[in-house]
């Protein structure tokens, strides 16, 4: 599902923090690959609501995904600061857009709590952990495989 | 290096190798002749049966070996070539060529011809394997006569030493491998080193010596090497061990005949290599990854010209001059990095002589294979992808094409009947024609074994081309009864299939009583594509040029509706279904005032006219896949980029008009009998 089961207790574990919809988030930097202005997409045709299209990546065609979308927050909507994430993951790259980007936050992995709404053990779910950062601010870390791969495609 | 790349390497090595057997196979058949060519052929033989031998193919060694012997006959001109025995020789080049593709392909599969063109070639070798042994042999040994009076006259000349130094020689500094290359330089020299001396470890003194070697020679006499050696007096003894005259190794005679039973001499005679052409082996995905890399600069250049061209700079200025150099050196430098991926047809064309020679044989029917054009480039994967489609159409030329030996003479023809391959350049793409002068298309029989199959409606009326296309129809055979070699009705829509995934297609010419011609037209390369640059929806997208009949901007009065949703063209008299190209593709089109047509033309569908909203341009673009990063997209078959760095779609035109058939939008033709 993730690769959090790889972790052990004491690495230290990088996120970077973003928002989408009004809400906070972070994901694993190590699926990151670089963060970019929001540049105009050419649409596909027959693609889910929230695959806006693609970009041109410096040759590579990626599809770029609204993230606000994905998680049902509504569309983003088209502000100077949004920002695409271009992730890479499981040999796949895409970028995701989102609100914005903050900070990138190192996180011990026994500081990252369990995600009190899983129940079972495995069952999908595109939130793997909880981080509380600073005044107890509550950060949900993304599982963009769960999130953008494979979610589009269950319907 | 590992087991795998050595393999690898073995089994490249023998593709060659069987490119030069084919090549020299062939030019013995047109009539040339000479040792070197022979020997040409002996050596690709035996250093696959070598080569082969050291990876344990032990099927592939013993024929290589039977094989071997009746071309060193052949060499050793104890056998004259003859029809009948360059008949065997080149379908023993065929059973090779296919025990080496066994043992690539790890199948346990003995070729079917194996065991008849063995015996065939036993025949050759002579019975007994001892008489090939003995007879070039008989020829041999009067050669080895002439040392023989020369040692007459200077008895001490040539002669076997042992060559013994003591432990000062080491220890002053010598050199033994030294010493002999100096004898070397002076005359012929065999050397071999004795251990038997050499003590266990621990009775061993670092400082002795304990090597012993023998030196031989043909030429040389003792007075020579001391007084060659007179630095060394002292250091070493030399005794003579025999004083016969050592017969000059035959490795230092290629030219003469070789019994084929003593391989160590032959291998020294293929160690200068049989093709002088120099090849690179390189890894195909580095050559890819400069390829894209080069589709970037030719893009980026293109961001470049458009954005300085914005400037308004005078024509003449510097940096536009600057920039154009820039632009012509982009595209020299993509047209080189794109030939290199290109290979000529020719290994293709010698696999496909096997192909025919193979199904004329299990036919009985005599066929002469002509090949043109065998030096044209494609593109190496077009190359492999090729030869499934290629086997096919050739078996099917000599089965169904060309007649029975009785029936050519029946319709007055030659015997012989030939089937032609060609390929070669034509106004950007390359085209391969297969030929056969054979008995042509029957198209009534065509049509009523569709009409019996249920694959066309009783009343349909086809005209001549539709009635040929037919073949390429899934579950169409006109072969009374399956062969094993083509008629399961599998073959000729697979190979549409294929070569339609290549970018290409497939026409078909024929007369009755005349023969058939079938032109499989390629794009040069896969990595990029003629479109036409269009605009729809507000979308910029791209239909590839080969699909493209023409364009038209057709009188109002001709476009005519047929029901809510479907209209209908006039073109020349018939009746073409519009397809709306945005609407197929999904997007919400606005009203489209002023539509231009582009007739297509489509398997599923026959001709179809997609109603953009206008047409940019028509050039070449690159080709970048969609399904690495998205997943494939219905009725898109990848995506470009273009001259300001935004991503066009490429239209897959045969998707389109599934698309819209099935939608309802489109065409349905069920009543002409083809449909979707």
């Amino acid at each position: 599902m993730s690769n959090a089961t790889a972790w052990a207790d004491d690495d230290v574990v990088e996120f970077v923090s973003l928002t989408s919809g009004g809400q906070a988030f972070c994901v694993e930097i190590a699926h990151v690959r670089e963060i970019r202005r929001w540049s105009e997409v050419t649409s596909l045709p027959h693609a889910s609501p929230s695959v806006l299209g693609v970009i041109n990546l410096r040759g590579a065609v990626i599809p770029i995904v609204d993230l606000s979308l994905c998680l049902g927050l509504g569309p983003s909507p088209s502000h100077a600061r949004n920002v695409v994430i271009v992730a890479s993951v499981n040999s796949r790259i895409f970028g995701i857009l989102v609100g914005s980007v903050s900070e990138i936050l190192s996180i011990r992995r026994d500081e990252v709590r369990k995600n009190p709404t899983q129940m079972k053990e495995n069952e999908p779910n595109y939130i793997t952990g909880l981080l509380t950062v600073g005044d107890g601010e509550m950060l949900r870390i993304l599982d963009l495989t769960e999130l953008v791969i494979q979610g589009p495609e269950r319907g | 290096m590992s087991m795998e790349s050595l393999l690898e390497t073995f089994f490249a090595e023998c593709e060659e190798l069987i490119e030069a057997l084919s090549d020299g196979l062939g030019r013995l058949a047109a009539g040339e002749s000479g040792d070197d060519l022979v020997n040409a052929i002996f050596r690709a033989v035996h250093s696959i049966k070598g080569a082969g031998g050291a990876f344990g193919f032990e099927d592939l060694v013993s024929f290589a070996h039977v094989y071997e012997t009746v071309l060193d006959r052949i060499r050793g001109c104890l056998l004259a070539i003859d029809a009948e025995v360059l008949r065997v020789i080149t379908r023993a080049a065929d059973v090779l060529a296919e025990l080496v593709e066994n043992a690539q392909n790890e199948g346990s599969g003995t070729p079917s011809a194996l065991a008849q063109v063995r015996s065939a070639l036993e025949g050759y070798a002579g019975v007994a394997p001892a008489a090939p042994l003995h007879e070039p042999s008989l020829d041999f040994a009067p050669m080895a006569f002439e040392p023989i009076s020369f040692d007459l006259d200077t008895p001490e000349s040539g002669g076997r030493w042992r060559f013994v130094p003591d432990a000062t020689f080491y220890r002053n500094g010598h050199e033994p491998l030294h010493i002999f290359s100096h004898l070397r330089a002076v005359g012929d020299l065999k050397v071999s080193c004795d251990f038997a001396e050499v003590p266990s470890l621990d009775g061993l003194d670092p400082d002795g010596s304990y090597l012993v070697w023998e030196i031989e020679s043909s030429d040389l006499t003792e007075d020579v090497i001391q007084q060659t050696l007179q630095f060394l007096a002292g250091l070493y003894e030399l005794s003579l061990v025999e004083d016969t005259v050592v017969i000059p190794d035959v490795e230092d005679q290629p030219s003469r005949p070789v019994s084929a039973d003593t391989p160590a001499p032959a291998k020294t005679a293929n160690a200068t290599p049989a093709s002088p052409r120099a090849t690179l082996r390189v890894d195909p995905e580095r050559v890819d990854r400069l390829i894209n890399t080069v589709g970037e600069l030719i893009i980026n250049q293109s961001v470049i010209g458009q954005k300085v061209g914005g400037l308004g700079l005078e024509q003449n200025s510097e940096l536009l001059s600057a920039l154009e150099d820039y632009r012509y050196l982009a595209r020299e430098i993509q047209e080189a990095v794109m030939s290199i991926r290109a290979q000529p047809v020719k290994p293709l064309f010698q696999r496909m002589a096997r192909v025919v020679r193979e199904a004329a044989e299990a036919t009985g029917k005599d066929v002469e294979f002509v090949v043109t054009g065998e030096g044209t480039e494609i593109d190496k994967t077009l190359v492999e992808r090729l030869a499934d489609p290629l086997t096919h159409m050739l078996r099917n030329s000599v089965d169904h094409g060309i007649e029975t030996v009785a029936g050519r003479a029946e319709s007055g023809k030659t015997p012989v009947g030939t089937v032609r391959l060609s390929a070669f350049h034509r106004s950007g793409h390359v085209v391969i024609e297969i030929s056969d002068d054979g008995k042509g298309l029957d198209r009534e029989k065509i049509l009523a074994s569709a009409i019996g199959k249920g694959l066309v409606p009783e009343d349909a009326r086809l005209s001549e081309q539709e009635i040929d296309n037919l073949l390429f129809m899934p579950g169409f055979s006109t072969a009374a009864e399956v062969t094993n070699l083509s008629g399961r009705g599998v073959g000729m829509d697979v190979v549409k299939t294929a070569i339609t995934s290549m970018g290409g297609r497939v026409t078909i010419a024929t007369e009755f009583g005349r023969g058939t011609t079938f032109s499989i037209i390629l794009p040069l390369t896969l990595a990029v594509l003629d479109g036409m640059v269009v605009s729809v929806a507000e979308q910029t997208m791209v239909l590839p040029i080969s699909g493209i009949v023409e364009t038209i901007r057709p009188a109002r009065k001709d476009v005519k509706s047929v029901g809510p949703q479907e209209d209908v063209i006039l073109v020349r008299g018939s009746f073409v279904p519009v397809v709306a190209l945005g609407k197929a593709l999904g997007f919400a089109s606005p009203h489209q005032s002023d539509p231009t047509y582009i007739l297509v033309e489509t398997e599923s569908s026959g001709i179809l006219a997609l109603s953009v909203d206008g047409i940019w341009d028509q050039r070449q673009v690159v080709i970048k896949s969609l399904e690495g990063n998205y997943g494939n997209i219905p009725g898109v078959s990848a995506a470009t980029i273009l001259g300001d760095g935004k991503i066009a779609l490429i239209v897959d035109i045969e998707a389109i008009a599934q698309l819209a058939a099935s939608t309802g939008s489109g065409p349905c033709l069920s009543e002409q009998g083809i449909v979707a």
